[in-house]
């Protein structure tokens, strides 16, 4: 073979290599850099895509596309009759990654679930005050009041002892707190004098391994090739941060990313009209609502709260403020979650018997305060706009509005003042797809004064989900859900407003991509075309 | 020359001192709690708020706050941020490369062009050339960044396809960056094409954040060149017959430059607070945007250690110009 034919096969060969590699590579434009890389430590989605979805795996895990618990890292679990006792047999032969600075010595086991917890809830762990150790999730779903102790049986056995009987505590070891840290590493680190180095080098168990982050820039993963379970399709992930929704646009219809997350509402349509763009849809697993004071007339009293839901015009508030991407709220919870009421009818708009209702109470000349949050969330993607259209509604039947609103920190520390001057716009992202983390978390008694901006603590509500909450099954539960949620349409805290409906927007390669309704972005099973 | 310079960096002290109290002071008189901030919709519990209080020293005085804030700073400690949980200094210098890199080709392309064209413009007094750059200028200084960007993106990379729409170079690259200047950078790499891609996608974000200085260092070329136009040295190197390429560029341009240096100094505040914009929309990974979602979600150590960075970068920058002064003035340096 002659010099030339040899450099010309060889570049030929790295030409083929280069696209394959370029094809194998998944670019996901993601709306804003991770705060970090340990999932326990913070509560953004946007750090949980970045790290517990593709680094880590969970002892349960949520199948992709549903809220349905399976196993995870935990390959069977058993709740004893009091359930009070939750025992998780782990999965065997389990890897974890290796780094430049770690190569792991020994299989994941009891070990490393003991370490993911004890760090969270011991403030003697060595782990506990590293890197901030704020662990706000594991305080926001009860778990240090929860959970009594961790008891490893063997290798392969982990009890957890709760207080309580809890039945979305299976649900909580799947959420993106819970993720399976390897404490082997975490020791490593700490005799390297950088335990710091579990939040920025994370070695977990997933289908993707950390590469590298060049800050607000890149994020590159590459295939785990030990993974346990399905391997991932693309050889690579690449996360091209791309804060501007426009831009991400762009790169999508330029090639630059595959996949982008929260398109603009304003360019659906044209990008349903592209046909190089496909765009797929879900309802988001949430809720926007206005919560009254229930502690103060005349609120206090359901029949004006019911008169005040039939004056605001929803379908209004939904081609406005959501730009078509929001549905109507009628019940609590958004419909995707189990126990969704359907039968529940919503309060119509009708803002002459809007009127008469608060004659009839006695209610004139009301003036009243809607609070308008100043920043945007799915639930509610601009709370000012929301707050402006209800000023008209309730305009019509009478009622005069004024809007304030107050930096984020300090609207979500009044709001939750008892004596609070004014009904409030807010809203939720579910956590771990079950009822019991709208209903209690929102509406309980237990959240008055904090959670529960309506302050509104009513115990035949109460009583049943407190119930619903230790029952086995989700059937016996569901039913009393559906029954709390008949008693909150009647009783009206909320005006319940929108659910939004969430946008991906990918290329036509992408395949396999499947929305998931706790709003996560996953990329364990996407493949590309050739 | 030696005093001059000793008694500019005098000066540096007491702003420097102002500078560290700005900065701290600032963050606290903003409304909002960063710990409540922090937990958002989820709430957290008193005695979870007091805890952490206790962690970041919320809970003592906020001189004695100042105090220790200040003494780290003297041993070049600017603490660590509360939500990525790094050092803030660490944070700066990951990300002050892309900003220098960015604002030096936008300056580059402002005074490259600026300079020249107010030149012209003010040889051609009033004529067609004259009036079509001073009308371009004014577009383009009042253009909304956000806006241009987005043109420009729309039109270059989406439409014709000629630039990348955002990014510091193509993803098929990667190299460990061993400056963070991606030029350097990318050379360094010996990866073909690299650097080709680097230059590519300095293109558009130069040209967005360079727009503005370029019609202000144009116009204040102009007018300043008008000025020293009308001189009777200028009169007198005309009536001595010289060239007008050496009257226009060395003679007026170099009495004109002094007025023109201070824009340019001034300007690098101006391409900082453009940077915020540019480097979000074009992705672009530098202090702006960092400053940005610090400021939003109340991480006081990176608000107050970026601000004081920043502020020093421009001090360095002002005293760079008066020195300046000195070498295109010899008469201020005695002074």
């Amino acid at each position: 073979m002659s010099l030339k034919t040899t450099i010309a096969t060889g570049l030929l060969l790295a030409a083929i290599g280069a696209s394959t590699a370029a094809a194998q590579s998944l670019v996901y434009c993601s709306e804003g850099s991770p705060e970090g890389f340990d999932p326990a430590l913070y509560t953004a989605g946007t750090t949980f895509d970045a790290s517990s979805h593709p680094i880590y795996d969970h002892l349960a895990e949520f199948k992709v596309g549903t809220t349905e618990v399976v196993p995870g890292l935990a390959e069977s679990w058993d709740i004893s009759e009091d359930g009070k006792t939750v025992t998780f047999k782990l999965r065997k032969g389990v890897k974890f990654h290796a780094n430049d600075q770690f190569t792991p010595t020994r299989d994941f086991n009891a070990d490393d679930v003991i370490f993911s917890f004890d760090r969270q809830g011991n403030p003697e762990n060595p782990y506990n005050q590293v890197s901030g150790g704020t662990w706000e999730y594991y305080a926001g779903m009860s778990m240090p009041e929860l959970v009594e102790s961790i008891e490893k049986v063997d290798d392969y056995t982990v009890v957890f002892h709760l207080t309580r009987p809890e039945a979305p505590f299976i649900a909580n070891m799947a959420m993106d707190f819970a993720s399976i840290v390897s404490k082997e590493y975490a020791d490593a680190m700490m005799q390297a004098g950088t335990p710091e180095m579990l939040n920025q080098a994370p070695i977990g168990t997933g289908p993707f391994v950390f590469q590298v982050y060049q800050k607000d820039a890149v994020i590159r993963y590459l295939r785990n090739d030990e993974y346990w379970g399905d391997k991932a399709k693309v050889e690579s992930l690449i996360f091209a941060i791309t804060p501007d929704a426009s831009v991400r646009y762009q790169k999508v219809q330029a090639g630059e990313c595959h996949v982008m997350a929260y398109p603009n509402p304003a360019d659906v349509q044209a990008m349903k009209d592209d046909p190089s763009i496909v765009v797929m849809e879900q309802e988001g697993l949430n809720v926007g609502y206005l919560a009254y004071n229930t502690k103060v007339a005349p609120y206090d009293n359901p029949k004006v709260r019911k008169a005040l839901n039939m004056a605001i015009d929803k379908q209004a508030i939904i081609d406005v403020v959501f730009q078509g991407s929001g549905q109507i709220a009628k019940n609590p919870i958004p419909p995707t979650m189990w126990s969704y009421n359907e039968a529940i009818q919503d309060d119509a708009y009708d803002p002459e018997a809007a009127r008469k209702m608060l004659e009839d109470e006695g209610v004139s000349d009301l003036t009243m305060k809607i609070w308008a949050m100043p920043v945007q969330r799915p639930y509610n993607p601009n709370a000012r706009r929301m707050a402006e259209l209800m000023q008209e509604d309730f305009a019509k039947v009478g009622v005069k509005v004024e809007i304030v609103s107050y930096e984020w920190g300090e609207y979500l520390d009044r709001s939750k003042a008892l004596d609070r001057d004014g009904a409030v716009l807010l809203g939720w992202t579910g956590d771990n797809g079950d009822p019991d983390n709208f209903l209690a978390v929102l509406l309980g008694c237990d959240g008055v004064g904090a959670s529960n901006r309506a302050q509104w603590c009513y115990q035949p509500f109460d009583d049943l989900i407190q119930k619903a909450k230790v029952l086995p099954t989700q059937q016996e539960r569901a039913a009393l859900y559906e029954e709390a949620q008949n008693l909150f349409k009647e009783q009206a805290p909320w005006a319940t407003i929108a659910h939004s409906v969430v946008f991906m927007t990918m290329r036509p390669e992408v395949e396999g991509y499947v929305v998931h309704p706790l709003g996560g972005h996953i990329f364990n099973q996407v493949g590309l075309a050739q | 020359m030696l005093n001059y310079v000793l008694s500019r960096i005098l000066t540096f002290v007491p702003t420097f001192i102002g500078v560290t109290l700005i900065s701290f002071g600032f963050i606290r008189v903003l409304p909002g709690d960063p710990i409540i901030v922090m937990a958002g919709e989820r709430g957290l519990s008193q005695e979870r708020y007091d805890q952490l209080s206790r962690q970041f020293g919320f809970d003592r005085p906020i001189y004695s706050q100042f105090w220790d804030y200040f003494v780290g700073v003297l041993h070049g400690d600017l603490g660590i941020s509360f939500v990525t949980k790094k050092p803030v200094w660490d944070e700066f210098f990951a990300l002050f490369p892309a900003t220098l890199e960015l604002s030096v080709c936008a300056m580059v392309f402002a005074v490259v062009l600026g300079l020249p064209a107010g030149v012209i413009a003010a040889v051609n007094r009033g004529k067609f050339f004259d009036r079509a750059l001073m009308s371009s200028a004014l577009v383009g200084y009042s253009m909304p960044i956000f806006w241009w960007a987005l043109l420009l993106i729309i039109v270059f990379s989406g439409n014709l396809g000629w630039t990348p729409v955002s990014g510091r170079i193509d993803l098929i690259y990667y190299f460990k960056d061993s400056t963070g200047f991606m030029l350097i950078d990318s050379l360094a790499s010996g990866q073909k094409g690299a650097f080709t891609s680097a230059v590519r996608h300095l293109i558009l974000p130069s040209i967005v954040l360079g727009t503005i200085p370029l019609a202000v260092i144009a116009r204040q070329t102009r007018s300043a060149m008008l000025e020293v136009l009308g001189e009777d040295y200028i009169r007198t190197a005309r009536a001595k017959g010289l060239a007008p390429v050496r009257i226009n560029g060395i003679h007026a341009l170099r009495n004109a430059l002094i007025p023109v240096v201070t824009v340019i100094g001034l300007s690098v505040g101006t391409l900082l607070a453009g940077a915020i914009l540019t480097e979000t929309i074009f992705s672009w990974p530098g202090i702006g945007k960092w400053m940005v979602d610090s400021i939003f979600r109340r991480d006081y150590p990176v608000v107050q250690g970026g601000l004081l960075l920043i502020a020093v970068m421009v001090m360095i920058v002002n005293l760079t110009v008066d020195m300046l002064y000195g070498v295109i003035n010899p008469k201020i340096r005695k002074r």
